[in-house]
């Protein structure tokens, strides 16, 4: 038999016809659902008058536009209350789990599903938001969709797709100290740019990758999608079997065995063909930040932002009017740079090891005068762990506003929103214009470099702190 | 469902000739409250085309009265970013019927193609050549044969061929809705399912 790519098997293993001249129609083993894009699947089930096919293989969550202050109240935005509302009531009308607002269960459906045990290898997982990506860091196809394919999977659990090329990104050596998963991602869009993975569906592999924790590998395989990647996806091993077993409803589970026993054949065979290799060494990957409204434009946090004609990312009209729109210029550097909101966050790093590392390097100080620092847990049980491990009282100590779960700043569909021309250093994954509000200027960068800003107010090298002592 | 068909559009253009536009730029966030699929047009492009007072900003593109049509043209690694539907409904609502560009992101045109609004790529070169031309002459008139699957300038001799998978070619023309399609597999679907039941 031929050698075949981790990706190929997962997709030939879920393919129920491949259709002549056309997408073949795959199906999907969970659907993660929110309350922003699916409203409009189900009036579309309505108008056609039929219910949901495998309501068991749904889950839905509410985060993206829940605000992260007062959830036990009702939500004081009445057009935001009503997708909610709305998701509720679909999801009783179809019997599909739901973990609404203040549910034991509520977070940012990508860091739920893995955390519940809901995302396992080998399986087709998708949702409408493109971050489903992330769910890739189990050996799982993932990837975002339209609300038109979310009624799509509603009503027939399956999706037509073509089948996207394969990119294998080798990452070899060891990240060095003060550098985190989230800077080696930054590192290798601004290497490819933000279109630069369109059309293909890309495999991590190389032992720096084996390193890295799940949490770690879910913050690559989750920004994967701002290369222009269909998603990401890192094959299972000791350490994923590791993360599963922690989770009560995976270790008491009587099939356990068996799948883990299956789950080893999910990997690349050797001399399977990629149509695109690329090889990055991680000892030469530093902190990095964005200067940019794309998340391709990335530097070293001690770097000078290129001009048009250095800049690989864009054509020069995109490139100044980036510039412009950040009040930045070209051959500028940004260490130093004032910081007036700094935001710890998101699908990319809102789990329970960012909190850790964040915490670990602002212990016992405070934060710096005129910083905004909004630490924003990815879910309730993340939220419930930093309590557990007393990170919440290093967070309140130090000044920083904790909140609850959502998706929050990151998209500023609630209140959470930068104000007009601030600055904010932030976690998450997009730095787009407007993106965290009309007018917020987005640096993205790693929990590490989001807490050396918190701490003195501008952008600083976290490996600076580091070697002075901080964390 | 039935849905509109797509087969030829003659009609001037829109330049908007950045690269890299994402779908927060298309349809701002802010905007994504509502839990029907109309009414997204009037945001289309919101924070580019009013400022923060709701005045129009009459540099923008799609407030200049010379250039109007149901073309969009547009540059590289169009729709980028969130996967939001949004952004096509809100584009389709302000009246366009066609996005043309070198490269699109891969979920915008998945999107795009679900709701009738075609994506049209072309080779840089010639998108070039055609946006300098739309922004000079604003009363240039684009056809785009879906069938042929030609686009082409009648006047300035342009004509350029542009790639689309069969099927959905067939579902544009005929009208057709795919999860029709699909739901008509039911049979094929379940049998998959047992195949493949622990």
């Amino acid at each position: 038999m031929e050698p075949r790519t981790l990706f190929d098997k997962v997709w030939d293993s879920h393919m129920v016809k491949s259709v002549e001249g056309g997408p073949d129609v795959l199906y999907i083993d969970r659907h993660y659902i929110h309350e922003v894009t699916s409203p409009q699947a189900f009036n579309g089930l309505r108008q056609r008058g039929i219910g949901v096919f495998r309501p068991e293989r749904t889950t839905a969550t509410a985060d993206h536009n829940i605000p992260t202050a007062d959830q036990h109240l009702p939500i004081r935005d009445t057009v935001s209350r009503a997708q909610v509302e709305a998701l509720a009531e679909n999801c009783k009308a179809n019997g599909i789990e739901h973990f609404g607002i203040g549910h034991p269960n509520n977070g940012i459906v990508h860091v739920t599903g893995p955390e519940l045990g809901y995302t396992l290898p080998g399986m087709t997982v998708v949702c409408g938001d493109s971050h489903t990506s992330t769910h890739g860091a189990f050996g799982t196809i993932a990837f975002g969709i339209g609300t038109s394919e979310v009624e799509m999977v509603l009503a027939t659990q399956c999706l037509l797709q073509a089948r996207p090329a394969r990119m294998r990104i080798t990452v070899n050596g060891s990240l060095r100290r003060g550098v985190t998963s989230k800077d080696l991602i930054l590192y290798i869009i601004s290497s490819l740019s933000t279109g630069g993975a369109t059309g293909y569906f890309v495999e991590y592999a190389g032992d720096a990758i084996a390193q890295l924790s799940m949490e770690a590998r879910m913050t690559v395989c989750n920004m994967s999608i701002e290369m222009g990647a269909r998603g990401g996806l890192i094959a299972p091993d000791e350490v994923t079997f590791g993360y599963l077993s922690g989770i009560p409803s995976f270790s008491s589970d009587p099939d356990a065995v068996r799948l883990l026993e299956k789950w080893f054949s999910l990997r690349t065979d050797p001399g399977a063909l990629f149509d695109k290799e690329l090889e990055f060494d991680a000892s030469a990957v530093p902190p990095m930040i964005t200067y940019g409204t794309n998340p391709g434009m990335g530097m070293a946090v001690d770097g000078t932002i290129p001009s048009e004609e250095e800049a690989v990312t864009d054509d020069s009209g995109s490139h100044r009017k980036s510039l412009d729109y950040m009040g930045f210029s070209p051959g500028m550097k940004l260490l130093g740079h004032p910081v007036d909101y700094v935001f710890l966050g998101s699908c990319t790093n809102g789990r329970i090891e960012d909190l850790r590392a964040f915490a670990g390097m602002v212990k016992g100080r405070k934060k710096a005068p005129g910083v905004t620092v909004l630490i924003v847990p990815g879910s309730q049980q993340v939220a419930r762990q930093a309590e557990k491990e007393g990170l919440a009282e290093i967070f309140s100590r130090a000044g920083f506003e904790m909140r609850q779960p959502g998706c929050s700043s990151c998209l500023a569909m609630n209140d959470d929103k930068i104000p007009p021309g601030k600055y904010a250093v932030s976690t998450s994954n997009r730095n787009f214009e407007g993106r965290q509000g009309p007018g917020a200027r987005t640096i993205l960068a790693g929990p590490l470099t989001a807490a050396a800003a918190a701490l003195t107010g501008m952008i600083t090298d976290p490996r600076e702190l580091i070697r002075n002592g901080y964390q | 469902m039935k849905r509109a068909k797509f087969t030829i559009l003659k009609s001037t253009c829109v330049p908007l000739p950045l690269a890299n536009i994402d779908t927060d730029q298309i349809i701002p966030a802010r905007f994504l409250s509502s839990i029907n699929r109309d009414g997204f047009g009037k945001n289309l492009f919101r924070d580019w085309r009013y400022d923060k007072k709701g005045n129009i900003i009459q540099e923008f593109v799609l407030n200049r009265p010379e250039y109007t049509g149901s073309i969009l043209v547009t540059g590289s690694n169009f729709g980028c970013g969130s996967s939001r539907e949004h952004a096509v409904w809100a584009i389709a609502d302000h009246g366009f019927r066609a996005v043309v560009s070198d490269s699109f992101a891969d979920i915008f045109a998945g999107n795009a193609l679900n709701n009738g609004l075609l994506p049209v790529v072309i080779p840089s070169e010639i998108l070039g050549k055609l946006t300098t031309m739309i922004i000079l002459k604003p009363e240039t008139i684009i056809t785009i044969d879906l069938e042929r699957q030609m686009l082409s300038v009648e006047k300035e001799g342009i004509s350029v061929p542009f790639p689309v998978n069969p099927f959905r070619k067939e579902c544009l023309l005929q009208g057709l809705d795919n999860i029709d399609y699909l739901l008509g597999m039911k049979e094929e679907i379940m049998a998959f399912e047992k195949r493949n039941s622990p």
